[in-house]
């Protein structure tokens, strides 16, 4: 593939000066005055002739798996032509066995002769690829050749372009929203027809082990339980004691560097706070796995009580170590907000500069606190590997944060990692939590930005 | 007026009132002062807290104990074939070679439980280390050569005291006859501590003194070019046309309430997404770095839009209307003008953007870059891991020297991030404009 696009290239190049030397002489004879620049010529021919080859080579590369599995269905015996999605995932598993050459056992003659075939199929359809892309480059680039005149406004049509490529771009992150909410939406869906969304989100037990009842095909949900409400506490108990550390911190940090501090002490001050910010959170999970969990633990218990080896109460206070300069940068900029009129006029009733903070700057400010509050909820329920590695994945129904307890990042991840197939209801218990994350983090998201909206209206 | 002079203060009376509540006043300014500080304090006291763990972990995780032992290089027992190629090579045998090499060292011990004993003290892939030091040195062939070699890592672990020699011999990993060895070879100055070479040229290993991140960071570099490819053209073109652009739209709306979501989106989602599309949907091989960078690329353009978008606020409305004053067109302007005077914002946008790719983990764990690979990739489409992930497998490792090794491979990673996010801040400084 990526050697067809670059012979694409080559030929957009050839294109290029093609049409601009073809331009050049015509210009040469002195009887022509050129619409554009000559360059711009060589840009149309060769973006006519590069643009709609890869585009074309792109979707076709991606589309024929996709056409070959709808294919192969005409060698499934009448037995197994009406297959659900499970076993037609074995099926075609089976027959990517053949193509790759691996062999397990003596599969059915039909799977060989399906395999054979399929094998066939990827040749020609990288034969026919190659032809198609080349042919629609070498004709297009023609096309745009045959074009090429002085009077034609070659510029306009290149900005044309440009002008689309740029547009389209934009269009990417609607795409990727769009793919984020279908993909996880769809397995959803397909999950709440398994468990009824009641459950789901009401269950006071999360078990998702067993399933080799399902598996069997008895119809029967075996003892599998996907009760979500335990990894929501869970979440909640471990971004109640991140925010205990970082909203405190924070905003007291905020409020020392924008009114105390003097510039020295913010300009080293705050670039050490934002090292804290862009440390990877997979360090931040091994720091609370190796080291600040013993800490609790030995401390706990040297105070009489029992503390689990992965409790809530070490990754919580990680992670709040983590949002400490989410917090402080943000409520730094709401502070900095608040117009210095008002710390003007407090100061000139003869208040101290903790009293103007208290009881003038943190009112105006609020709003914007909150805010930057609700901002660090949402990234902390949001957050994985730092639960993943400390938080461990007992899903107790618990409130008291020296427990073990797991988060729905963290069950995510243990779920998705590694092999799955990808029609258990257990995998798509994943997707269901993921459509609930984010829902949540969306839907704080939403509310913070409503607070920070109407608070900027106050003071424009 | 009346009723306003009937209560109000003689200057005497409110001053001392003033002064009487002045002392309490002072004080509680002290105290809010204090609790700033105190805030500030917390939090660089964590970050000197956890840089001191990773560090005083990762700083002897850089090094490990070698021994050098005497090997005889048989050109007939190395090299059966007689031509030098990797395949004679390892038909040959080159652990028995080493095992007399070590045997001799150690005053020949007999006995089953002896010999048994001494073959633990060095690394298991020792063979594979003779065979790579007489494969780079032909000449060497024949002669009797000191040759350097891993240490196994429960004897690495028990040199640098983790193991203490007086508990009894039934709760150690080592027995008595392996520690009488050591102390032999540490007496008789063979063993040496350096800086470990598996660390930053071996590849993955259950073993942890072989275990090394040369994988892991080709693997990120990979990710990473295919990350910057896609984000940073698509996130420029994104924000030229919505500065520059876009009409004042319903459309121009949605698409910036999409960017402002993405950036909200969990990391875990996005891997979610790819692994649902890309691998799913799309048929795409799983743990390959092509995928890693698309879904990364997808996840850090928001960042990049965002901070493109401010670079090219910034360029003042008088260059956009001194080029349409000379007759360019609006592309030209853009491509000619903004663009070039916007490139060292957005180039430090790009810059922040990667570093936070390159410190992702969850969502390169939905799409299986934490399969245990030990090949080196070799393109984008081969399997491979990242640095990050790499240190949460390693941090799964119940071994004691496994720590050591992944706040080493965390010290690596630092070390790329600082110098990352230095340069955006050198960029910044030293490139943007300020009009």
């Amino acid at each position: 593939m990526s050697s067809l696009a670059l012979i694409v290239l080559v030929i957009g190049a050839g294109y290029f000066y093609l049409a601009q030397r073809a331009v050049l002489l015509l210009r040469s004879t002195g009887q022509h005055r050129l619409h554009s620049l000559p360059h711009y010529y060589g840009y149309w021919a060769a973006a006519v002739a590069v643009l709609p080859a890869l585009l074309l080579l792109l979707i076709l590369s991606i589309a024929d798996d996709i056409v070959f599995k709808i294919m192969v269905r005409d060698f499934y015996p009448p037995d197994q032509q009406n297959l659900d999605s499970i076993s037609e995932a074995i099926v075609l598993a089976k027959i990517m066995n053949v193509v790759k050459g691996i062999q397990f056992g003596s599969p059915d003659a039909w799977v060989i002769a399906a395999g054979e075939t399929w094998i066939q199929w990827t040749e020609t359809s990288r034969q026919l690829i190659s032809l198609i892309v080349i042919g629609v480059s070498l004709l297009g680039g023609l096309f745009a050749y045959r074009k090429v005149s002085p009077e034609f406004r070659s510029r306009n049509a290149v900005e044309r372009i440009i002008l689309w490529i740029l547009g389209l771009s934009s269009t990417v992150a609607i795409l990727t929203t769009i793919g984020i909410v279908l993909s996880v939406l769809f397995e959803s869906i397909r999950f709440f027809k398994m468990v009824p969304p009641t459950e789901f989100i009401f269950g006071l037990t999360w078990n998702p082990q067993f399933e080799g009842a399902e598996r069997a095909g008895s119809g029967q949900m075996g003892l599998a339980t996907y009760g979500m409400v335990p990894l929501f506490v869970g979440t909640l108990l471990i971004s109640v004691v991140a925010l205990t550390v970082a909203v405190p911190v924070g905003l007291f940090a905020a409020i020392y560097l924008a009114e105390y501090a003097n510039n020295t002490v913010r300009g080293v001050v705050k670039p050490l706070l934002e090292i804290l910010a862009g440390v990877p959170t997979v360090v931040y999970g091994f720091f609370a796995a190796l080291t600040v969990a013993p800490l609790v633990r030995g401390a706990g218990e040297s105070i009489g009580l029992t503390v689990a080896s992965e409790s809530a109460m070490a990754a919580g206070l990680v992670m709040g170590v983590m949002i400490i300069p989410f917090v402080s940068s943000l409520s730094d900029d709401v502070i900095n907000a608040v117009p210095q009129s008002l710390r003007d006029a407090a100061y000139g009733l003869g208040s101290t500069k903790s009293e103007t903070v208290r009881q003038v700057i943190l009112p105006a400010a609020l709003p914007g606190i909150v805010a930057a509050v609700i901002l660090a909820v949402s990234r902390a329920i949001g957050e994985t590997m730092i639960v993943v590695m400390a938080a461990g994945l007992a899903a107790n129904l618990s409130f008291n944060p020296l427990d073990a307890v797991t988060t729905v990042t963290s069950q995510i991840v243990t779920i998705l990692v590694g092999d799955q197939e990808f029609e258990s209801a257990k995998t798509l218990a994943a997707f269901a939590l993921a459509l609930m994350l984010i829902i949540i983090t969306l839907g704080l998201n939403f509310f913070a930005l409503q607070i920070v909206k109407k608070y900027r209206e106050q003071y424009d | 007026m009346t009723n306003l002079t009937a209560g109000a203060l003689s200057p005497k009376e409110a001053i001392g009132r003033v002064a009487a509540t002045l002392r309490r006043r002072r004080s509680a300014e002290l105290r809010f002062r204090f609790w700033g500080q105190a805030a500030i304090g917390l939090a660089l006291g964590f970050l000197v807290l956890l840089f001191g763990a990773i560090f005083s972990n990762g700083i002897p995780g850089l090094f490990q104990h070698y021994v050098v032992l005497d090997v005889e290089l048989n050109k007939q027992r190395l090299d059966p074939q007689g031509d030098m190629s990797v395949n004679s090579l390892y038909a040959g045998d080159a652990e028995a070679l080493i095992r007399e090499g070590l045997l001799a060292a150690l005053d020949n011990p007999t006995g089953r439980s002896n010999t048994r004993a001494a073959r633990g003290i060095i690394s298991s892939g020792s063979a594979q280390r003779l065979v790579d030091f007489v494969y780079a040195n032909p000449n060497l062939m024949g002669q009797t050569v000191p040759v350097k070699f891993a240490l196994d890592d429960d004897i690495d672990s028990f040199l640098r005291g983790f193991v203490d020699r007086n508990t009894p011999e039934a709760d150690r990993r080592i027995n008595d006859t392996v520690i009488q060895f050591v102390d032999k070879l540490v007496a008789s100055e063979r063993v040496s501590y350096e800086v470990s070479d598996y660390l930053f040229f071996g590849s993955a290993s259950r073993d942890a003194e072989m275990a090394g991140i040369r994988g892991a960071l080709i693997g990120s570099i990979l990710t990473l070019f295919i990350c910057v490819l896609i984000s940073f053209p698509l996130g420029v073109a994104t924000a030229v046309y919505l500065e520059e652009i876009a009409p004042k739209n319903r459309f121009t709306e949605i698409i910036e309430i999409n960017i402002n979501n993405l950036a909200a989106v969990p990391s875990v989602v996005f891997g979610i997404m790819g692994l649902a599309v890309f691998i799913v949907l799309f048929g795409m091989p799983r743990s390959i770095p092509l995928v890693g960078g698309i879904v990364l690329a997808l996840m850090t353009l928001p960042t990049i839009i965002i901070s493109s978008r401010a670079a090219i606020r910034s360029v003042p409305p008088s260059i956009r209307d001194a080029a349409l004053g000379v007759g360019a067109s609006k592309m030209q302007t853009i491509f000619h003008h903004v663009i070039p005077l916007a490139m060292p914002g957005m180039l430090t946008g790009t810059i922040i953007g990667m570093a936070q790719a390159l410190g992702e983990t969850a969502p390169l764990l939905m799409i299986g870059m934490v399969a245990f690979i030990v090949d080196v990739p070799g393109g984008v489409m081969d399997p491979g891991t990242v640095l990050p992930v790499q240190i949460f497998m390693w941090a799964d490792f119940a071994e004691r020297m496994f720590v050591q090794k992944t706040s080493a491979a965390i010290i690596v990673l630092l070390a790329f991030l600082i110098v990352m996010n230095a340069s955006a801040i050198w960029l910044r400084k030293k490139l943007e404009r300020r009009w």
